[in-house]
Formats: structure tokens, C-alpha cells, sequence
């Protein structure tokens, strides 16, 4: 037999659990929702840690991981995830190019709920994309990564990470540095730190700053050591390739030298500050080796730890319902048997 | 870095005191005889009653006799030449044309050869011009890699090495998103963009779209390709912000847009040339390839309108826009010769024209050449202040001559004003304290300018 099928979790939030059926965005979550995930995924990473790593609490259930951009870590996270949990995990990546000239981003979903998936876990190159899916299908459904627009899991580990190092988000300074404009990455971290009571600031030459961001109640920087000024937290991003050539940024070593974060600009923040980043880095573009590999300074192999506890708390309690049902019906079954 | 040219005199300039001139200061406002003090090459007191008990011994003394004391010229757009095409002009060569015209700071355009669009070029023009050793030389670095319109230079470490804005010099930034990025980019940087506001696939006649172009048989650049220019860029920086300058501004058109730019409160600005004041298309005559300008002569409503602008202040500044060519550039048939005049020693007197029309005051025509282009640079020039660097100029507004490009100092001798009667001269150049141009009348050795 299994362990017990139950799932980690304290009890003065559970009350509030997590009333929808999908995770789409971070954007229009509460406090209280967002604590409870990541209450639940503290114990997720207490279990990662402890000898028997695996539960049965989603035996039978399938998951769905429908990559239509490649990624590794993205997905194979979200594969240990689901195989801890005990659901059956199934990889498709997809060439979005290929895919455009046939069949439709409905006409796939539609395919794929045929198939009777539980959760599906979609990443796609267009913004908007995942929901447009979500409203298709009749399973449950976890963005990973879509366009510009968000990256739920990445921010939720990134506070996840963030808390338990500082023991909480409230009344922390977070600085967010480099390629805001294109980044999902940033857009759900911008959401989710404010609404749990952190300052965030953004800092990036001007090209790479959306509009109106400000909007987003952020702090706007230009200047990379002015905004790294008593920072608790520098969040650094990655600088796709094909942008860092002169049309958003002249070159690499100019990028390097005004946002790229290396000792020097690091000092402007408070002393104990800690760096992140969502991978996979450049070094030399964004961030200095110097500093990505301080072992008292960098969590980034912590955000990677902690992107497994929260991706199997989401698998979690998306689920739940359907558990529930599922052990209702067998209890009815049972009964009707005996 | 701000001066790229170091010319702390090697034999100390020590005390000199300038008397009897007409200390002319658009900043304050003041326009009085009175004395000036160099001292260590800064400007040590000055004022209408400094002197008044004679010069104190030890401290050698110039007589102005009564001629106009000014902050020195700053011409904000002249073109060097050098690297590439020395054969047309050196900095060194220009050095000594400004330095008789009385300009003591000037800014090249990067369209040389190789163009100035990394550190290297920026180094190599200051390297040269401390060598050259006459009047402060700074440039521009190119917006775009290869004046190319479409990747945007560093824009961030060439500021740090000196360049002291950005533009594509001759050709405009065409493309709108290129140039929003490049005025969003400099933003973060606090650096001036330059452009040249000509819409390219307008603009591609040989001079002003009108009769006379069609008349000598030219397909015309229309106004419109100018004030198209303009709105779009006036549009763009409501986007980025930033700082934001027109060069040669030559349609009246275009003066009015920024006139109503202004009035919206955008920190936008801009400068002419005295050929777009001067000058109208009747002197491309017959096809007289020296009167081939970029952006070209417009008609008598547009030079007027110029003047007009010039006068009242809404064109900021007047620079000389020097464009040396040699024989073989301009010898052309009139469609194919390279447009741009000689301007670095004629920029005073054609000015100044102005002054001695009635348009404006003496004061406004040193603000336009000397106080609002150092202040769109943000160079500390373009003022008579206690402890500012003593560029100086001193000239006469009354003198008359005749313009003979032959005799210029510019190695390129391309002017559309040979023999025109100017009135009003440079008499001496001062950097840092050092006359580098108008020993003879003063007698004050060395001088670099024979």
C-alpha cells in the first residue's frame, strides 16, 4: 500500500483553499489564495526532502504537458511534479511553426480532450493562448508560460523561495532587472509581490519597459544601481539572444555594463540581499558568474528545488475536486457492492 | 570627460586683462563697455567698471577698442572630415577656419570615414583634436551602426568616452521604430539626439520642389518632406521623452510646428543655418552647384520665416552646418555634385546680418551662436561667469569686407557667398585663455592663426 492519500497542508489556511478551476494567471488572486499555495507547497518541499519523496494522491489521474515552445526545465519540473503526486505524466511538444499551418490551436485541444486528460499544462509563444485553450477543454488547466503574458508557477516558486529565506513577502524591497517588456516571467511576479504587500521595482533601459508599467504599481528605474538601493531582493531576468544586437539593446557589453548585475552593482543593495533568477542564465549578459555562483547570496538553485513543491501543491488542489468526486463514486461503488 | 580638447597651454597663460570692450553676456542680460580678467585660463572677473584705475602691473593688457567681447562661438554641426577624407579638410584645418570665424567649440557629424559609431572614433576625434590644439572639438556618435537606420549604437559607453549626442548625421533616422527606440534608449542615458528631419523617400530631389526646379528641369524635395519629419518625431518624443534636436531647420512649415510643439511644452529644439535666412532657391541660379544645400534652399517665404524664427528665438541656435568638398565633389552636374557649403568662417558675418537688418539685438545673435547651443550641449560654454573656462570672442560687428572663399583657412573653398558684402568680423579667439587666433591685432604671441 501507499501512504495515506492526504496532502500536506496547515490548517489555518486550508479554509481558504483555492476556488478556481484553472491557474491561468496570477493576476486577480488574493492574498489568501496565493498563501495557501504556497502554504501547501512549504509542505511539498518538506516531503522532496524526506526519503520517501512519492504519494498516491493523483494514482490514476493523468496529466498532460502540452508544450508548444521548448523547454526543459519548465517541463520536466512539471513532470517530476506530477510523477511524485502518482498521476501519469505524458510529454508533447508541439512546433508551433507546424502547427500553424494546419491545424488550429482549437482543433489540438479538442484532439487532447478527446483523450480525457485531468490536467493539462500548456505553454505557447502567443499571449492569451492558454485560456483560449482553457475554455475548450473540460479539464483543468496550468499555464506554463504563455507569451509575454504570464508564468504563474515561476512567480509562485519565486515567492516560495523568497519566504522561506526572509520568512516573509510583506514590506520587502524586490528589485525585477532586465527584459520586462517581453517577460511573463516578471508580469506574474509584478502581480503576485504586490498583491502580498512587497515594493517592487523595475529596472531596464528604457526599450525594454513595456508601457504604462507603472500602472502595474511598480517603482520604474533606468539607472540600475539607483534602483538596486536597499534592495532585499534582485530578481534578474534573461536577455533573449536575438534582442541584444541593436534593435532593443546596441550589444552585449553595453548591456552588461549598465544592467548587468556584477559585484559592484550589487553593493548598492541592502548586504544580506538575494539574487534570483528564472534561468537559464547568460552569464557575462545579465549576470556576472561572480555572483550567480555565491552560495550565501544566489537562491537560484533554491528556485529550481522549490519549483517541484510548488508545481505538485498546483497539480494539488486542481485536482482535488476531482479526487474527491472520484473517492465519493468509489465509496458509492463500495457500498452498492457490499 | 567633458572637453575633448585639452589645451592647457603648455607656456602659462597667466593674467591677461581685456580692456575697453563691449562685454557682451546673453545669459545676464548684460551689453556694457567694461573689462574682462583671464586668469589660468578662466575668466577671473569682468564687469563695466573693472580696470577703471588702470591694470594692475604684472597682468598684460589687451585694448579691444570698443569691440564686442562675447563668449565664444559654439557651433554645434559642422562636419571634419577626418578620418578618411583629409584631402577635403582636417581637423586641424578646421580648427584654424573656426578659429578665424570665432568659434571657439564646435561638434562633428560621424559621417566620416570610417564612421564615428564606436569608442574608437570617438577617442580618435579627441585624440586629434588635443594634437591640433586650436578650438574645442567634440562629436557626435552615430545613432545607428554604419548610419545604417537600424540597430541603434551604444549609445550608453559612447557617452562615457564623450560623445556629446547622437545623429545620423546627413541622413535621418527613417524608420519610426528605430527612432522611438533610440530616443527611448538615450533617454536612460540623459543623451541628445540630433536629427536631420527629412523624410528620405520624400526628399530625394536636387533642390526645393517649385518653379525653379522645374524650370532647370529637377524632379523637387518638397517642404512637406521636412514638416512630416518633424510632426512624426514631435509625435514619437510625446512617447519617450528624452532630449530631442532638429537640425537645419529651413521651412516655414516646419517653424511652425515647432513653434506649436513648443507652446505644448515639449523640451524639444533646433538650429539653422545662415544660408536658410540668406538664401532662397533664385540662388541655385543657373545651376550653380555651390548653392546645393541639404536640406536645399527654399523659397522667399520660407527664408523670411526663418529669419523671423531666428530672431524671435523659436529656432534655438544658428550653426555654421560646415560642409567642406572638394572641386571634384562639387564640379558636378548640379543633380550629382555633394550638397553643403563652407560655412565656419562665415557664420558671424551672415549672422550678424541679421543684427544689422534690424531683426534682432546683438545680445540674441551671441545667444543663438554661443549661449543655446552650449546650453542644448550641456557644455559648460555660452557665458561670461566667474570661473568658467575664458572662450572668448572678440569681433567687430561693424567691419566690412568681402567674403572670398579662396582665402579661407577650410581646406574646401565651396561657398554660394563669394564676394558677398559681409559686415562684422572676428577679431581674436581666446581658449582657455589662450588667443589663438587675432595675435596680430593685439599682439600677443604665440598665435596659432598666421
Amino acid at each position: 500500500m501507499t501512504s495515506p492519500i492526504t496532502s500536506p497542508q496547515t490548517a489555518d489556511t486550508a479554509v481558504l483553499g483555492y476556488p478556481h478551476r484553472h491557474l491561468l494567471g496570477i493576476e486577480g488572486l488574493s492574498a489568501g489564495e496565493i498563501g495557501f499555495l504556497l502554504d501547501l507547497s512549504d509542505g511539498y518541499a518538506a516531503l522532496n526532502r524526506s526519503e520517501s519523496k512519492k504519494t498516491a494522491l493523483m494514482r490514476g489521474l493523468t496529466v498532460i504537458n502540452l508544450f508548444f515552445e521548448t523547454s526543459t526545465r519548465t517541463r520536466t519540473s512539471f513532470e517530476l511534479a506530477g510523477k511524485r503526486l502518482g498521476a501519469d505524466v505524458i510529454n508533447m511538444s508541439v512546433s508551433w511553426s507546424s502547427i500553424k499551418k494546419g491545424e488550429t490551436l482549437i482543433d489540438t485541444a479538442m484532439t487532447l480532450n478527446a483523450m480525457h486528460p485531468d490536467v493539462l499544462v500548456v505553454r505557447h509563444p502567443d499571449s492569451g493562448a492558454v485560456k483560449l485553450l482553457s475554455e475548450k477543454v473540460n479539464c483543468a488547466v496550468i499555464n506554463g508560460g504563455d507569451g509575454s503574458h504570464e508564468h504563474p508557477t515561476q512567480a509562485l516558486l519565486d515567492a516560495l523561495t523568497i519566504r522561506q529565506r526572509r520568512g516573509r513577502l510583506a514590506g520587502l524591497v524586490v528589485a525585477i532587472c532586465g527584459d520586462i517588456l517581453h517577460s511573463r516571467v516578471a508580469r506574474s511576479n509584478i502581480h503576485l509581490l504586490t498583491t502580498m504587500g512587497a515594493t517592487v521595482r523595475v529596472v531596464a533601459p528604457p526599450t525594454l519597459l513595456p508601457a504604462a508599467i507603472e500602472r502595474l504599481g511598480v517603482e520604474v528605474y533606468f539607472d540600475m544601481r539607483k534602483a538596486l538601493e536597499g534592495c532585499d531582493i534582485v530578481m534578474m531576468l534573461r536577455l533573449q539572444t536575438e534582442r541584444m544586437h541593436g534593435s532593443y539593446v546596441p550589444s552585449i557589453r553595453e548591456y552588461f555594463r549598465f544592467y548587468g548585475l556584477d559585484r559592484e552593482k550589487l553593493a548598492m543593495a541592502k548586504p544580506d540581499a538575494l539574487i534570483m533568477h528564472p534561468g537559464p542564465m547568460n552569464r557575462g549578459v545579465e549576470i556576472d558568474s561572480e555572483v550567480a555562483d555565491d552560495i550565501d547570496r544566489s537562491l537560484i538553485r533554491a528556485q529550481v528545488e522549490m519549483g517541484v513543491a510548488v508545481r505538485m501543491a498546483c497539480l494539488d488542489v486542481l485536482t482535488r475536486d476531482l479526487r474527491h468526486a472520484n473517492e465519493a463514486q468509489g465509496a458509492r461503488r463500495r457500498g452498492g457492492a457490499s | 570627460m567633458n572637453s575633448m580638447s585639452d589645451s592647457a597651454d603648455k607656456g602659462k597663460p597667466g593674467r591677461a586683462a581685456y580692456i575697453n570692450a563691449r562685454l557682451l553676456d546673453p545669459a545676464s542680460g548684460l551689453d556694457a563697455l567694461g573689462a574682462l580678467l583671464v586668469e589660468n585660463g578662466r575668466i577671473a572677473d569682468f564687469g563695466p567698471r573693472l580696470f577703471n584705475d588702470g591694470v594692475p602691473a604684472g597682468t598684460a593688457s589687451i585694448d579691444c577698442n570698443g569691440a564686442c567681447l562675447a563668449p565664444g562661438l559654439v557651433d554645434m554641426r559642422v562636419q571634419l572630415r577626418e578620418p578618411g577624407e583629409e584631402h577635403k579638410e582636417t581637423i586641424k584645418s578646421a580648427g584654424l577656419a573656426a578659429a578665424r570665424g570665432g568659434i571657439t567649440a564646435m561638434v562633428a557629424l560621424p559621417n566620416t570615414e570610417p564612421i564615428v559609431d564606436d569608442v574608437a572614433g570617438v577617442e580618435f576625434v579627441a585624440r586629434r583634436a588635443r594634437e591640433a590644439k586650436l578650438v574645442k572639438v567634440y562629436t557626435y556618435a552615430a545613432i545607428t551602426r554604419g548610419l545604417a537606420g537600424t540597430e541603434i549604437t551604444e549609445i550608453g559607453l559612447l557617452a562615457e568616452f564623450g560623445a556629446r549626442g547622437f545623429t545620423d548625421g546627413l541622413k535621418a533616422v527613417a524608420d519610426a521604430q528605430v527612432m522611438r527606440r533610440a530616443l527611448s534608449y538615450a533617454r536612460a542615458h540623459d543623451q541628445l539626439i540630433v536629427q536631420h528631419p527629412e523624410e528620405p523617400s520624400l526628399a530625394d530631389g536636387a533642390m526645393n520642389e517649385g518653379v525653379t526646379a522645374t524650370r532647370l528641369g529637377f524632379a523637387g524635395s518638397p517642404t512637406t518632406a521636412e514638416t512630416i519629419m518633424f510632426e512624426r518625431d514631435f509625435l514619437l518624443f510625446e512617447l519617450t521623452g528624452g532630449r530631442y534636436h532638429a537640425a537645419h531647420v529651413s521651412t516655414a512649415a516646419a517653424i511652425e510646428a515647432i513653434r506649436q510643439a513648443k507652446v505644448r511644452g515639449l523640451q524639444v529644439t533646433c538650429d539653422t543655418a545662415p544660408q536658410y535666412f540668406m538664401l532662397t532657391e533664385a540662388d541655385v541660379g543657373d545651376y550653380r552647384s555651390f548653392a546645393k544645400v541639404s536640406p536645399p534652399l527654399r523659397c522667399e517665404a520660407d527664408r523670411a520665416a526663418v529669419a523671423a524664427a531666428v530672431a524671435d528665438g523659436t529656432i534655438d541656435a544658428v550653426a555654421s552646418d560646415h560642409s567642406p568638398h572638394d572641386q571634384e565633389s562639387k564640379r558636378q552636374p548640379f543633380a550629382v555634385a555633394d550638397p553643403g557649403m563652407a560655412g565656419l568662417e562665415t557664420l558671424l558675418p551672415l549672422t550678424l546680418a541679421l543684427v544689422h537688418k534690424k531683426q534682432m539685438s546683438l545680445l540674441d545673435a551671441v545667444a543663438r551662436l554661443s549661449t543655446r547651443p552650449a546650453e542644448i550641449l550641456r557644455l559648460n560654454a555660452g557665458r561670461l561667469a566667474k570661473g568658467a573656462p575664458a572662450d572668448l570672442t572678440i569681433f567687430d560687428p561693424e567691419e566690412t569686407w568681402t567674403i572670398d572663399p579662396d582665402a579661407f583657412l577650410s581646406k574646401s573653398k565651396n561657398s554660394p557667398f563669394d564676394n558677398y558684402p559681409a559686415r562684422g568680423r572676428a577679431r581674436a579667439t581666446v581658449v582657455d585663455g589662450r588667443m589663438i587666433f587675432g595675435a596680430d591685432t593685439y599682439g600677443r604671441a604665440p598665435a596659432s592663426v598666421a
